[in-house]
């Protein structure tokens, strides 16, 4: 079978990877001298009773090449020691924000794709016009304009009619219990600043890539015989160069994924978005090594993981891919 | 091996222009390229010039906090009566320096490893590239994050950390192109005529891999000046320094926003993407010029309108 011998190898390959960076996390935070705390059980205002559950959990007292054994053991199990500054589980902590996370970066990656297929279409289709020229400027502009400034100035400028902060409204539910519906519009509103941050970053690459594959497409051989055969623009377009051309959106959305998770670091950073980035930013200022460890090690797992997605994804597209 | 013929040998090879030479021919002809280069340029004049050009000093008060623009302060001040215009001219200065000393550790790194794993193969190749797709599917931010806290926040750590972390995709391009190059037959017959490797890479290859890896440089400066303010913005570089990131980073900590002062925040985002856009016409143009594959879709797509019509003139199908 075709598939078989490439999904071995890419999923290897994701494995590989991702035991990388366990590794590497452990090194960086346990091993190497430096400002890390390098003790677990170190969580302030602890009770006796959970640094020693620590200390033995993670055999704390042992040497670094059994600690690692250790870590990789309860990291199997999903334990990732205790926040110091929530002093709960880090994995809950996480994946709490993980959930928090997900909707609004999808939602802003889709936007991008949908807005960046459209206008490299258009500005493909209509090579050399004056609506090329714009689109292709614009987003050249925001693939360049930074993250962070593009979250400022979208304050600046609807900071007055939309919610600014915060994933919810905290004072909706004070009188009265708020309905599912209310709630989830309410979470909707506060969504569209971040999401549509995310959208501007994100939309401006896949345009540039979207036009020049069109423009790679468009003079393949059997685009001339559609013409020949006096297919309408349109049609040409959309039955026999558009598929073709989606290829390498597929590549790109794989290879934006550190733009993505970089993106959404800021943006939740900018708009208190209670997310994993949120919670990376936080883990940092309240020197909170457990979670600053979990969270930077989710974040590389799932890049990888949906990276590995996008491979798959990419050789069921493309036939001639045979590796 | 006299009896196999090369293919190598019997095709005609167009004469390589000097690397100087293509890189001039690019920055001539697209206009996109003169234009970037002409952007990077003025940055350069304006961070050598900064103790010039800038009117006021970076660390006292000139005016109120949060005056707007006016004749003597063209933009305005921020949020401790510190003038913009200076703020960003000397920002300029730091921010260019970490962008520029990023990329020189990146292209050593990038470059040196592409050419060691294209060039010796086997498992150098194997080794350096398992590092290389690590590096190139760890998110980049998270991790500079990470390493910028762990050592403590200072200029020097944030260079390192930007530094080690974008060489990755470099490495991948360079080893393409020597994986190919080594290839060629002239490459056989230098070695085959006794050169020992370090006078085939210092020679034969390096001039051959040039050009691209200059591409991959002003595009390494965009992505780490980028890296650079997303940083400062974090609050994770050094807190007393002034760079085009932290000047950001105060905005918002110390609600220009709110206060409505667009001055302290709209100038020193543009001349961020200014650069970063400079950086990307430039490197891109490169390297459209460099690929064949684009240059040919490129010709055909300018008749694809008119194909139908084509075979009159020069142009005919």
């Amino acid at each position: 079978m075709r598939g078989a011998d490439y999904v071995i190898k890419r999923g290897g390959f994701a494995l590989l990877t991702i035991f990388i960076a366990i590794s590497f996390n452990f090194f960086l935070f346990r091993v190497l001298p430096g400002n890390a705390v390098s003790d677990l059980a170190r969580v302030p205002h602890a009770t006796p009773q959970l640094r020693h559950v620590l200390t033995l959990q993670f055999g704390l007292d042992k040497p670094k090449w059994e600690q690692y054994l250790i870590y990789l053991r309860e990291l199997v199990h999903g334990n990732m020691g205790v926040s110091f500054a929530y002093q709960q589980p880090v994995t809950s902590l996480l994946l709490n924000d993980l959930k928090n996370t997900i909707p609004m970066v999808a939602i802003g990656t889709l936007g991008a794709i949908v807005v960046g297929i459209a206008t490299g279409i258009v500005s493909a289709w209509r090579r050399g016009s004056a609506a090329d020229h714009i689109t292709t400027n614009l987003a050249v502009a925001f693939y360049a304009f930074p993250t962070q400034f593009l979250g400022l100035m979208l304050l600046i400028l609807l900071g007055g009619v939309l919610p600014t902060s915060g994933m919810d409204n905290p004072y909706a539910g004070v009188f009265g219990t708020q309905s599912g519906l209310a709630r989830l519009q309410d979470i909707g509103l506060h969504m569209i600043l971040p999401a549509l941050t995310l959208l501007l970053t994100l939309y401006g690459e896949f345009a540039l890539i979207m036009r020049s594959s069109m423009l790679e497409t468009l003079g393949e051989d059997y685009v001339l015989t559609a013409r020949a055969k006096g297919l309408s623009d349109r049609r040409i377009i959309s039955a026999h160069v558009l598929r073709n051309a989606l290829l390498p959106i597929a590549t790109i959305v794989a290879l934006s994924l550190g733009w993505i998770v970089a993106g959404a670091i800021l943006i939740e950073f900018i708009f208190t978005w209670p997310g994993i980035g949120w919670a990376l930013w936080n883990a940092i200022n309240q020197r909170d090594y457990p979670m600053l460890q979990g969270g930077f090690l989710i974040l590389a797992v799932s890049v990888v993981l949906l990276n590995f997605l996008a491979d798959l994804a990419y050789f069921r597209l493309d036939p001639r891919i045979t590796e | 091996m006299s009896a196999i013929i090369e293919p190598g040998l019997t095709t005609v090879q167009a004469p390589a222009r000097s690397r100087a030479g293509m890189i001039r021919q690019v920055i001539t002809t697209r206009k996109a390229a003169a234009a970037g280069l002409a952007i990077i340029i003025l940055f350069i004049v304006l961070a050598l010039a900064a103790p010039l050009l800038a009117p006021y000093s970076t660390t006292a008060q000139t005016c109120a906090v949060f005056a707007r623009p006016s004749g003597r302060h063209w933009l305005g001040c921020d949020d401790g009566g510190i003038d913009v215009l200076s703020e960003i001219i000397w920002g300029g200065r730091i921010s260019l320096i970490i962008g520029f000393a990023a990329t020189v550790i990146s292209m050593v790194l990038g470059g040196g490893i592409g050419i060691l794993a294209g060039y010796f193969g086997r498992w150098t190749d194997i080794v350096l590239m398992r590092i290389t797709d690590y590096l190139l599917v760890i998110p980049d931010l998270a991790f500079a994050m990470v390493i910028a806290d762990v050592w403590g926040p200072s200029l020097a750590h944030v260079i390192l950390v930007i530094g080690i972390l974008e060489w990755a995709a470099t490495a991948r391009i360079i080893r393409a192109q020597v994986m190919s190059v080594k290839e060629r037959v002239y490459i056989k017959r230098a070695r085959s005529i006794g050169a020992g490797h370090w006078r085939i890479i210092s020679r034969h290859i390096l001039p051959q891999v040039g050009p691209l890896l200059m591409a991959n440089t002003v595009l390494t400066v965009a992505v780490a000046i980028y890296l650079e303010t997303a940083l400062a913005f974090l609050g994770l570089e050094d807190p007393t320094a002034t760079t085009w990131g932290t000047i950001l980073e105060h905005a918002f900590d110390r609600a220009a926003v709110s206060a409505g002062a667009w001055w302290a925040i709209i100038p020193d985002g543009l001349v961020i993407t200014l650069l970063i856009m400079g950086c990307f016409l430039l490197g891109q143009a490169i390297e459209d010029a460099l690929n064949p594959r684009l240059r040919v879709a490129h010709l055909s797509i300018r008749r694809w309108r008119l194909r139908a019509l084509a075979g009159r003139g020069p142009d005919a199908i």
